[in-house]
């Protein structure tokens, strides 16, 4: 299990090689322009990606709760 | 007398309470004082970190950023993503590291990992240099806020000593109990206040998130997305990359990591905070918002978007509401600042001169340094000019250069070695300086390509920090061999 820590590189790439895709204003995504929706977007899946990676980690039962 | 005032002072009368309330039931050891006793659970850790986020930089700045240049300010929102990413891996070694040794502070870490209380005592240099201009920062952030939410009644020298006199007060007499009690204050109401005015500032103005942004870019063409130059993509990569390697070595972010009850907490704290980051979303909406409202504010004026653009809008009294949140992110932080800072000079300026002290004498030094350190710092507020974001950008560069050194550190087998970690710190800072003095960037070098010449200029100084650090580590381990024992 301890392979899906690897996941933790996504939001790297989102968000520093992803915006060189999607420097563009529209279309206007929930009113955001289209660059910051992905920015904002990316930030919602790095926080599921981390609670991911915290459940798969055995780190987290050997700890008290 | 106006609307405003009451609200501003009950602010600070609110964080002054709180503060000493927070010492009750505890025994101020160096230990309580400084790391909370090593027994913050998720929420104080949280709240302590978040503590850190939401200063007048964001408050302030973040606003000021979005309304000035656009785009450019959603780096804010990037860097801090990655810096949480970092944190899940990164924190819980050194959690544990100083919770085994008993440690107190960010240099205490390197004298350990390395044997090497003079590397302490650099490490202790570089996080002062940067911690006094980022104090100076909420400081110069409380001036503006009282002036202009309390319409010029308090003038800002004022404010600012009354603000230096309630967090040095509180500092000295609860420590980080203090300044996590303040927090949950500051924390509710920021979260509000900043909710609301994103929301409400675009419709009363513009009908709607969509309508604004798509007037801003009828307006001024290109304001939403990064520029083909100058903050360009180079530059918003290599600025997020960054950022997001310096968050945790400011010295007092550091320290609220000392304050966790268990490592469980410090990766919890990795899921939520992404999500919290958002809040500072609502922040660039009211920054942006303003844009086309109070239009015509340049230079370091920019930081005052958000307050204008609430005076523009709101009674008095509400200015005041939107005041007194702001005194309060400056204060939260101001304490954290005070308290690292006058930790480090006496555990590790005092303690590598004098090492019979013990910790009581440490402790009560620390206390005494607090008034000093605040004192030096409203002579800096006072004396000096700059723009809130550029003062931040040089402290930052300056943690920054500890990274190298620091995660290196936690590998089981270290290359690095005492002697190359601080050549590599000295070399890095010693760029930083150089690049700041003469107002070189990769601009002025107008041979290289485009895009190199948008990127930060702090990867220089991380490059030239790392180079060295490898040919001194490998260096010394030559001329040593074979007896050299790896520092840990």
């Amino acid at each position: 299990m301890r392979s899906i820590r690897w996941l933790a590189i996504v939001p790297f790439l989102a968000l520093l090689v992803g915006p060189f895709f999607v420097n563009r204003a529209t279309p206007l995504i929930l009113g955001l322009p289209f660059l910051l929706a992905w920015i904002v977007a990316w930030i919602l899946i790095t926080s599921l990606i981390m609670a991911v990676i915290y459940a798969a980690d055995p780190a987290n039962r050997e700890d008290e709760p | 007398m106006n609307g405003a005032l009451p609200f501003i002072a009950a602010a600070a009368l609110l964080a002054l309470v709180l503060g000493f309330l927070a010492r009750r039931g505890k025994d101020m050891t160096l230990e309580q004082w400084t790391v909370g006793g090593r027994g913050f659970g998720a929420i104080f850790v949280f709240l302590l970190l978040a503590g850190e986020i939401y200063t007048t930089f964001t408050f302030l700045g973040g606003s000021g950023y979005a309304y000035g240049k656009g785009a450019p300010a959603y780096y804010i929102l990037a860097y801090g993503t990655l810096a949480y990413v970092l944190s899940y891996f990164m924190l819980p070694p050194i959690w544990r590291y100083a919770k085994e040794n008993r440690l107190y502070s960010q240099s205490d870490f390197f004298v350990h990992k390395y044997d090497s209380p003079a590397l302490g005592v650099l490490v202790a240099i570089v996080d002062i240099v940067a911690l006094i201009p980022y104090l100076v920062l909420q400081f110069k952030g409380l001036g503006i806020i009282v002036d202009v939410a309390g319409y010029g009644a308090i003038s800002p020298t004022l404010a600012i000593w009354i603000g230096a006199i309630i967090v040095a007060a509180y500092v000295m007499v609860s420590g980080v109990h203090g300044s996590a009690w303040t927090s949950v204050a500051k924390d509710s109401l920021i979260l509000g206040i900043v909710i609301f005015l994103g929301i409400y500032l675009p419709y009363h103005y513009y009908g709607g998130l969509g309508s604004m942004f798509t007037a801003i870019e009828q307006a001024k063409p290109g304001f939403t997305t990064l520029p083909p130059h100058g903050e360009s993509l180079w530059w918003f990569s290599s600025t997020v990359l960054l950022t997001a390697l310096g968050f945790y070595m400011w010295p007092h972010t550091f320290g609220s990591i000392y304050t966790a009850r268990s490592a469980t907490v410090i990766r919890k704290n990795a899921i939520v905070l992404p999500l919290y980051q958002l809040i500072l979303l609502f922040v660039f909406f009211v920054g942006f918002a303003a844009t086309l409202q109070v239009p015509g504010l340049t230079g370091s004026n920019i930081d005052l978007a958000l307050f204008k653009l609430s005076v523009k809008t709101f009674d008095p009294w509400f200015v005041g509401v939107i005041g007194a949140t702001g005194v309060l992110t400056a204060l939260v932080p101001g304490s954290m600042i005070l308290m690292t800072a006058a930790t480090l000079i006496a555990n590790n300026l005092y303690r590598a001169v004098n090492p019979s002290a013990n910790d009581e004498q440490i402790s009560r030094l620390a206390k005494i340094l607090v008034p000093l350190v605040a004192l030096v710092a409203v002579f800096f507020t006072l004396k000096g000019g700059e723009t809130i974001v550029a003062l931040l950008l040089m402290g930052y560069s300056f943690v920054t250069q500890l990274f190298p050194a620091l995660v290196l550190s936690l590998a089981r087998r270290n290359v690095a070695t005492r002697e190359g970690a601080a050549a590599g710190i000295i070399a890095g800072v010693a760029t930083v300086a150089a690049v700041s003095l003469t107002g070189v960037n990769f601009r002025t070098l107008s041979w290289l390509p485009i895009q190199i010449q948008d990127l930060n200029i702090g990867i220089v100084a991380l490059a030239v920090n790392v180079v060295v650090l490898i040919v001194v580590s490998l260096t010394m381990r030559l001329v040593a061999a074979p007896t050299h024992a790896p520092a840990e």
